[in-house]
This record gives structure tokens, C-alpha cells and sequence, in this order.
């Protein structure tokens, strides 16, 4: 029983870790009906530079800070610079140059920072707690991860720029007539991406250690926890990352072998896609003819 | 026998000898090799996600150029070519194809991994080019019968487990043994070289056994399941990454095991710091490589010669990686082999040189351990020590300890 | 040849430039290539032949791709999966049960065809990203499902293989060897290739991709092509892995990572997506730009690689095929109208 209990917080722990970069691809999805493959490295790229501001001295929550302002520019520059070319070509295009994209923040990150682990000091206490059931700097992953959940949703839901972000990626044309400017609205939204990315990549580098693959194993299981939730759902996102996590757990601990974790736990959701394509709390979207 | 037939035979010797002398004299030379240079191949990932071994790459590359800078190895520059494979075993039969037919190289180096290594094998025994200290632990790389063309370099994973096997055996009768392995070859020599040292106490004395894959964001799942099995004993046999968070996890829990750890993830700089000193305490390895970080190794000659020289020759090198000093030593062994080759560098001499290597004592490695070979014998190194780690140091116990087989 | 008339509209048939038709000029190009083709072995080294039966073997595995991707709009991120089971299905065969390595490719294209065929059905019901990822994850699966059924495929050790000899009478080595048969299967795929999408099926393809509702409309059924281009599409990958695991000799799981459906896709997509000569480009994308980036630069080859790639984008988004083909024939016509 306690084994179980274990498996289901350390689940949840690592859940948490997928809600968290499952997030930033709701946001950038939500602001442009594309997903983002680079979106992973991104926030690699985002911790490295927070670790190396560490390393200079600064304070955790002044590197913080400047790294999310640093990602939000970053953010929007690469929309500007690299995405804008192919917004209005094919959606192949559009993966193409993701993929690039990828690579070349993966590569270059490699080559000024090596392919070492690092250590990444958490601004949470490390503690076990509750019978060494979990640990406050797991717990700090999960509340950080739910307060960017209330802010993702308070945005869209009450903000003009959040309501002005949906109606352009939803219907660029008629929310250009009405007056919103589109163009801005893809550029806030790949900037609000990559700052998100930018917090989860600082969370869970004290979790993961930090090296150029970090977000490699993450980035597939948040895409999965995207996809089970309903990727145009900050809550679905959430709610999908934890059971990601726990369901994965309890995969390889009660049923079958762990080599076949990650393949059952895909094979899941390809199901779930099939049977409910929006995902679990997405909301059904009217295809244009 | 006639005069005539004397006389012949007179000259003929004559004439060999001093065809002798002067081939002698001009050196002997295979492929890649001349008055100037000789040429050697290497592949390793610079890319792709096991890039972080593109660091012996590299080391190898700086060491040669430091042996340039002196001078060369009897006279000759070493040529040190070394491609990316990425780690795709496609890629690399290409890119050694390329370094043995376009590049034209004597022989063929610390090429990396053990799937690379295997489909490569085949093709360079049937070419006769040396596969000379593969870079890989793997226990098939010593079998001179079969593939005479290629050599291991590093001690077997195999033979590391065995040393385990057998301290348990001898300390820990009581023992309830939990493993952690990464689900691959190198995980799985870990286990089977465990079961030879058990024997037939194997399937009583191991517990549980998990294994992980380098897609796992995380291993805690594995570990709190080890501990669950009611273990006394624990063997990490994973990579840096892995090793660290089991580490970890395994003093969050609270679980109190004797822990042994691979020496692939023992590094005190890389490893046992971001998993946390006061968890690694306690921690038992077995170890041939001086770990850089390592505190009591400050004063030695070789380790002070290896700072100087990444200063000078690998300045964007980490200090504390130890892939660099494992890349130093085993450079110089080639070194070592090229020397004694003298003015006969054909692949069939490198080969003969590379199995006739008495007693050497590689830099960085710890003291007393050197590395024999003979023309059966294609296992370096064979020597290993156990240690545990103090907090701040691994303090090496106990006596040089060779795995060979059987237990 | 029938089918050819119906699908190139008459005007353009008509014009004649220098006495000859714009038909016979394809035709001479393409027996120009063919001829090419025939040499190349000769004019390069044997090492040199090896990488372009790769490239001849990628394009193939991209030709497969097309069909899907390019024709009928489907993107797939894993048709290294495909690719693998394919170069599995020769060396189980060839190493287990002794069977010739020409016997392998057709057992190779009915299991990858029936695979691709399961596949298909679910993904029916995934549109375009949703689809990318789901086989992104197929990718990601393979080569840990393949040292899951270590008994059959050897683990992480990988298969090795005896490359087949050239036959005595040829008087070749078996680099050209090889080359030559590559060659050979890669025309009769091209050749399959076309006949099917410049055909009934091929405009069906592109009606479902273009205009599935109207697709539909027109009596198209839509379930049964997608899912046949999925069968088709593995099976024509199936063969390249096949191919793949015969000349490179050894299989093992590294070899079929993420990284290879990545590099089909990004080939497929530089070379031209919806056209039969893209994959000939794409082919020698694949093959040679990780050697061009890593000659570059070794420090960061990927980053040199992607970079291509975002070049390509901008400049081809169409890839190249896709570009130069229709403003090449435009060429030939302004040349024809001038000197007639």
C-alpha cells in the first residue's frame, strides 16, 4: 500500500513536470494553431541562461526574473525572425522549420555549454515530507506549475490581449477586420510561450539536472499530456500531464516490463486520440471547408 | 653444389640483406603511414544526444597535438582524424569507410560505443585494419581467434560486476540485492557479470531488478519500486544522468543500502554533487581512472602533467570531466604502441606492437594498475580497485583485484 | 501511356521544340539520367559508390513518404519505423532462416504494406499535427520495442549480416555490385511510383488532400485511399529498409532513432513533396548535408544542418523539384515560341 502511495506521488511529481512545459505548448498553440517542436530546447536554452547568471552571482529569483523577460524577447524575435516567413505557407513548412529550429538551439546550447550534467540549485527546500512520500522541492514543481495554470486562464478568459489572442489565431481574417492586429497577437503569444517554457525549464532543472537533453524525454510526454487534455485546454494540459505521470508509474511498476513504458503509455493515447480526438476536456473545433 | 650455385646463393643473401637494411633504414610503411606522418582514424558522437562523449573526441585530438608539438612519435606527426557518427552504426560504416579508403589511416582508434563498434567489426577484420582500444566496455572485444584485428581498451563491464558479485558474496552473506540498469548492453553486461559471481545464489540473492531507457525524463519511479522490493543492497548501473537522480532518490527515501555504483557515473564533479555529497556518502565503486575531481590525487606527477596539458592543449575542457582523463590515458597508450612500432609501421606490425604492450603504466590511471597484452590476451586493462566514497574523496581499500572469469 | 494523355492537358503536349514534343524531351532526360545513373559507379571511387546506393536507398524511402505526405497530405514523423521493420525483415530472414537477399524485399513489402495498413485506420481519425505527433511517438517507440523482442532481433547487439557477392561473370566489386542492384529496384519503385500517381489513384489522393469534403462529395472513397496510401507509403519505405540493412550489413536499434524519420521528412520536404524526382534531391540531402555540416563544423554540425533547413524553407518552400520543375518546363516553352 505504501509502495503504491509512493509510486502515486512520485507520479505526480513528475506529472507535474510535463503539465509545466505542456503549458507553454497550449499557450503557443492557442496564439497560432501550431505546435511547437523547438518548444522543449527552448526552455533548455532559457535555463542555461538563468543557471549562467546563477553562476555570476545573482540571486535565484533576479536570474529568474531576467531569464522570463530575456524568453518573452527571445520568444517574440524568433516569431518575427524565423516563424513569420512561413506563417501563411503549408503546415509541413511550418513543422520543417520547427524541426530546424530545434536543432540549431539544441546544437549551439551543446556547444557553448558542453554536453555535461549540471547541478541547478532549486529556490525550493529540499525535504522529504509526509513519510518521505514526496519531497517540497517536488511539491514546489506542482504549485508552481497550478499558479501558471490561474494565470494562463485568467489570461485568455479575462484579458483583452488573452480574448484578442484566441480570436486571431482562431479566425485571423475576420479578427484583422475588427480591428486586432494579428501580427502582434502571434508575436505576444510565441513570447508568453517561451516565458512559460522558460519557468518550467527552471523548475524542473533542480529535478532533472541540466544538460542539453533535458527536455528531450519531456517534451514527448508533454506533448502526450497536451494531446490527452485537449491541446487548447491550460486545465486538460494539467490534468493530462498528472495522469502522464501516474499512469506511467503504475505501468511499469504493476503491469508490464518498464522497457515498455513509454510505448504503452503512447499506444494510450493514441486511443484516446481515436476515441475522443479533441482529448479528454478539449471543445470540439469547427473544421473550415 | 657448384661454385656457381654458391656464388648465387652468396648474392642472393646479400642482396636481401642489404634490401633489408635499406628498408629498414626508409622505414616500413602500410597505409596512412610515411617518413612525415601517420595517419589515424577515430569516430565518436558530436552530435546527437550521446555528444557528451565527443569529449574523448576531442581529448584524443589535443593529446596527439601536444605529442606533435614535442616532436612526434619517432620522428613522424601523428594525423589524428576523427568524424562524427553520431552514434548511428549506418553513420559510422560510413564515416570508417571513408577514413580507411579516401583518408587512407594506418589504423583505426578509440572509435565510441558498442553498436557503432559491432558494425564495424566485420568490415574492418576483413580488411585488416587494427580496431585498435575501442572506446566501450563491452566483454566481447577480447577474442584475438575470432576478430584479430580488434582490440577492448577499456576493463569489461562484465568484470566490474563480478568484483561486485564477489565483495558481496564475502561481506554481505545476508544480502538482498536491488538493480538499476539502463536497458542496453552496458546495463546488461552489469547483470550478467553479476550472475557469474553469484552462481547459483543469483536467483535467491537479487531481489528485483529495473531497468530504465535514456527516454525516461526520470528514474524515481524505478527506485521507489527497488526499495519496495525490501533490498540491502543496491547496484546503479546507469549513466551519469540516471546515476545521479538514483543516487538521489535513494537518499530521499531514506533507504539505507550498500550502494554500489558503476565507474561510469562515479565522477565527483559531474555525478556525486548534483546528486548530493551528504547522499553520496557511503557510495562503493570500482575504479581505474583517477577521478579528476578527486582531491588526494592534487600533488601526483601524472595528474599535475594532465592540468598543465588542458590548460595549454584542451583550455575548453572541463577540468572535472572524466572522460577527458580516460581520453589522455588511453591516447597515450597508442602512443605507447606507436613507439614501439619504430620504423615499421604497417598494419600488421601496429597490431603485433598493440598486443605486445609489457606492463605499461598509462597516465591517470591509478597507482599500480598497468595494462599487458599478448597475442592472446586483447584486454588491457584487467586491474581494478574497490573505493568508497567519504563525503569528499574516493578512498580506494582493499587490494588490486582482477576479474578475470569464473568466480 | 494512355494515362499520361489524360493527365497532361493537350496544350501543352503540342508544343514541339526543336521538331520534338515536350513528351520525347522528358523522355530524353530521363534516359540521360538513366544513363548517368549506368556511370556514375565508374566515374567515383567504391566508397564513393556506397554513399550514393545510400542516397539511391533514401530516395526510395522518401518516394514512400511522398506518397503519403506529398499526394495525400498525411504528415508522417515515423516512417523511420517502417524503414526498420523493413531492414529487420531482410536480416531475421537472411541471418535465421538462410533466405536470399532478393527474396527479402518482397517479404519486406508485405509486412511493412500490412503494418502500414493497421496504422492507417486509426489514423484516419488524426489530422495533420495530431497525426505528426502520434507518429513522432512511433519513432520514439522503435527502437525500444525492437530490444524488447531481443530473442528475434538480437537486442542492442544488432544483426549482422554476410553481404551478398557479385556473381563471377559480372567482374565487379561488391560496392558497384550492390550500386547496381539499388539501382535497378529503385527504378522499377519510381516507376511503380508514377504510374500510380499520375493515374486515377494519384488524383484521388490529391482531391482527398486538397478537398477532402468535396473528396467525398464527388463519390471518392476517402477512408479506403488514406488508409491505402498508408499501406503503399510503408511499403515503398519497407523496401528502402530492406535495401538498407543488405548493403550496410549490420542492424541494430541505434540505428532507427527519431533522427532518421526526422531527416525523411525534412528530405522529402527540401526535395519537392508532391512530386516523383523530389526524393532523387531529397535522397542526397539526406546522405550528404550531415557530412557537408559536419565538415563545416564539428563543434556543432546539427546546428549547420538545421540551418539548411530553414534555408530551404525560405527560399524552395515548394523543395526544389517543386520549384525548378515547373519553371523549367516554362523555359523550354518561351525557348520553343522563340525560335519557332
Amino acid at each position: 500500500m505504501h509502495q503504491l502511495l509512493q509510486q502515486i506521488a512520485s507520479g505526480l511529481a513528475t506529472g507535474a513536470i510535463y503539465s509545466s512545459l505542456a503549458l507553454a505548448l497550449v499557450m503557443i498553440y492557442r496564439a497560432t494553431e501550431l505546435v511547437n517542436f523547438a518548444q522543449g530546447d527552448m526552455a533548455m536554452a532559457s535555463t542555461y541562461l538563468a543557471w549562467t547568471l546563477m553562476n555570476a552571482g545573482l540571486p535565484f529569483w533576479a536570474a529568474f526574473v531576467i531569464t522570463l523577460v530575456s524568453s518573452f524577447v527571445a520568444g517574440v524575435i524568433i516569431e518575427r525572425v524565423i516563424i513569420r516567413p512561413v506563417q501563411n505557407a503549408p503546415v509541413l513548412a511550418a513543422v520543417i522549420v520547427f524541426i530546424g529550429l530545434q536543432l540549431i538551439i539544441y546544437a549551439v546550447t551543446g556547444w557553448i555549454f558542453s554536453y555535461e550534467v549540471r547541478d541547478f540549485a532549486s529556490p525550493f527546500p529540499d525535504k522529504p515530507i509526509l513519510g518521505a512520500l514526496i519531497n517540497t522541492r517536488d511539491l514546489g514543481v506542482i504549485g508552481v506549475t497550478l499558479v501558471m495554470l490561474i494565470l494562463l486562464y485568467v489570461f485568455f478568459r479575462y484579458t483583452p490581449t488573452g480574448l484578442a489572442m484566441r480570436a486571431a489565431a482562431q479566425n485571423p481574417v475576420s479578427a484583422r477586420l475588427s480591428g486586432i492586429r494579428v501580427g502582434r497577437m502571434l508575436a505576444i503569444g510565441w513570447g508568453l510561450a517561451a516565458a512559460i517554457g522558460a519557468t518550467a525549464g527552471i523548475m524542473v532543472a533542480p529535478v532533472l539536472f541540466l544538460d542539453p537533453n533535458m527536455m528531450l524525454g519531456v517534451l514527448i510526454y508533454a506533448f502526450a499530456a497536451a494531446l490527452l487534455g485537449g491541446i487548447t485546454n491550460p486545465l486538460g494540459a494539467v490534468v493530462g500531464g498528472l495522469i502522464v505521470g501516474v499512469a506511467e508509474n503504475l505501468i511499469g511498476t504493476y503491469l508490464i516490463a518498464s522497457q515498455l513504458k513509454l510505448t504503452v503509455a503512447l499506444a494510450l493515447i493514441f486511443l484516446v486520440l481515436v476515441f475522443k480526438p479533441n482529448g479528454l476536456f478539449g471543445t470540439m473545433t469547427v473544421r473550415r471547408v | 653444389m657448384t661454385m656457381k650455385h654458391i656464388l648465387a646463393a652468396t648474392v642472393s643473401v646479400v642482396a636481401i640483406a642489404i634490401a633489408g637494411t635499406v628498408a629498414l633504414a626508409a622505414g616500413q610503411y602500410g597505409p596512412g603511414a610515411s617518413d612525415k606522418e601517420i595517419k589515424i582514424g577515430n569516430t565518436i558522437p558530436y552530435s546527437g544526444p550521446a555528444s557528451a562523449y565527443g569529449a574523448i573526441g576531442k581529448g584524443d585530438a589535443a593529446y596527439f597535438a601536444m605529442i606533435n608539438d614535442h616532436g612526434g612519435v619517432n620522428g613522424r606527426k601523428i594525423n589524428f582524424i576523427s568524424r562524427d557518427d553520431g552514434y548511428s552504426p549506418p553513420k559510422t560504416v560510413e564515416q570508417v569507410r571513408k577514413l580507411v579508403e579516401e583518408d587512407n589511416v594506418l589504423a583505426l582508434f578509440n572509435t565510441l560505443g558498442t553498436p557503432p563498434n559491432t558494425a564495424i567489426q566485420g568490415y574492418l577484420n576483413d580488411n585488416k585494419v587494427p580496431q585498435l582500444f575501442v572506446s566501450t566496455g563491452a566483454d566481447k572485444w577480447n577474442d584475438p581467434k575470432n576478430h584479430p584485428w580488434t582490440m577492448g581498451y577499456n576493463p569489461s563491464y562484465r568484470v566490474e560486476a563480478r568484483i561486485y558479485g564477489r565483495y558481496i558474496l564475502k561481506n554481505i552473506p545476508d544480502a538482498k540485492i536491488a538493480v538499476l540498469y539502463q536497458n542496453d548492453d552496458f546495463g546488461k553486461d552489469y547483470l550478467a557479470g553479476l550472475k557469474d559471481a553469484l552462481g547459483d545464489k543469483a536467483d535467491k540473492m537479487i531481489v528485483m531488478t529495473k531497468s530504465y531507457e535514456t527516454t525516461d525524463p526520470t528514474v524515481d519511479s524505478q527506485v521507489v519500486a527497488l526499495q519496495g522490493s525490501g533490498a540491502n543492497v543496491m547496484i546503479t548501473a546507469a549513466t551519469p544522468k540516471w546515476a545521479a537522480q538514483s543516487i538521489r532518490k535513494v537518499g530521499e527515501l531514506g533507504w539505507k543500502p550498500t550502494h554500489f555504483v558503476t565507474n561510469v557515473s562515479v565522477s565527483v564533479g559531474t555525478v556525486l554533487t548534483p546528486a548530493g555529497l551528504d547522499k553520496s556518502v557511503g557510495l562503493i565503486t570500482s575504479a581505474y581512472v583517477k577521478d579528476p575531481t578527486d582531491a588526494q590525487w592534487k600533488d601526483s606527477k601524472d595528474f599535475q602533467d594532465w592540468t598543465a596539458w588542458m590548460k595549454k592543449y584542451y583550455p575548453d575542457g572541463n577540468l572535472a570531466d572524466a572522460n577527458i582523463a580516460y581520453a589522455y590515458g588511453a591516447s597515450a597508450t597508442m602512443v605507447q604502441v606507436l613507439k614501439q612500432c619504430g620504423d615499421n609501421l604497417t598494419r600488421d606490425n601496429v597490431m603485433k606492437q598493440a598486443a605486445n604492450l609489457k606492463n605499461f603504466a598509462v597516465p591517470m590511471v591509478l597507482p599500480g594498475i598497468t595494462i599487458s597484452t599478448g597475442p592472446d590476451d586483447y584486454a588491457p586493462f584487467k586491474q581494478m580497485q574497490l573505493a568508497k566514497f567519504d563525503g569528499h574523496n574516493w578512498k580506494v581499500f582493499g587490494d588490486l583485484i582482477s576479474g578475470g572469469n569464473g568466480s | 501511356m494512355t494515362e499520361r494523355a489524360t493527365t497532361m492537358p493537350p496544350a501543352i503536349a503540342e508544343i514541339r521544340i526543336a521538331g520534338l514534343s515536350e513528351t520525347t524531351w522528358r523522355r530524353i532526360g530521363i534516359v540521360a539520367l538513366i544513363a548517368f545513373g549506368i556511370a556514375l559507379p565508374f566515374l567515383v571511387s567504391k566508397y564513393q559508390s556506397f554513399q550514393f546506393t545510400l542516397a539511391m536507398i533514401y530516395a526510395v524511402a522518401l518516394l514512400g513518404l511522398n506518397i503519403l505526405t506529398g499526394y495525400n497530405g498525411q504528415i508522417s514523423l515515423g516512417h523511420g519505423a517502417f524503414f526498420a521493420v523493413g531492414a529487420y525483415t531482410a536480416a531475421i530472414l537472411m541471418h535465421r532462416f538462410g533466405v536470399p537477399f532478393w527474396a527479402t524485399l518482397p517479404a519486406a513489402a508485405v509486412i511493412c504494406f500490412i503494418l502500414g495498413v493497421l496504422f492507417g485506420l486509426p489514423a484516419l481519425r488524426l489530422e495533420g499535427l495530431y497525426l505528426a505527433l502520434v507518429t513522432l511517438a512511433l519513432a520514439l517507440a522503435v527502437p525500444q520495442i525492437l530490444k524488447y523482442f531481443e530473442g528475434w532481433t538480437g537486442g542492442q547487439q544488432g544483426i549482422n549480416l554476410i553481404k551478398p557477392k557479385p556473381p563471377e561473370w559480372t567482374g565487379i566489386d561488391k560496392d558497384r555490385w550492390l550500386y547496381y542492384l539499388v539501382f535497378i529496384v529503385m527504378l522499377i519503385m519510381f516507376r511503380l511510383a508514377a504510374n500510380l500517381l499520375r493515374g486515377r489513384t494519384g488524383r484521388a489522393l490529391i482531391a482527398i488532400r486538397d478537398h477532402p469534403i468535396s473528396a467525398s462529395a464527388m463519390g471518392i472513397d476517402t477512408a479506403r485511399y488514406k488508409t491505402l496510401a498508408f499501406g503503399t507509403s510503408a511499403l515503398f519505405t519497407g523496401i528502402a529498409g530492406a535495401m538498407s540493412a543488405i548493403v550496410i550489413g549490420y542492424v541494430s536499434p541505434e540505428g532507427f532513432g527519431p533522427f532518421l524519420s526526422i531527416s525523411f521528412l525534412v528530405g522529402s520536404a527540401v526535395g519537392g513533396i508532391a512530386t516523383i524526382g523530389g526524393p532523387l534531391v531529397g535522397g542526397l540531402f539526406v546522405q550528404f548535408i550531415p557530412n557537408f555540416a559536419n565538415d563545416i563544423s564539428d563543434a556543432a554540425p546539427w546546428a549547420i544542418y538545421g540551418a539548411c533547413m530553414l534555408i530551404c524553407m525560405y527560399t524552395v518552400p515548394e523543395g526544389a523539384i517543386g520549384y525548378l520543375g515547373p519553371r523549367l518546363g516554362r523555359l523550354l516553352r518561351r525557348f520553343a515560341s522563340s525560335s519557332s
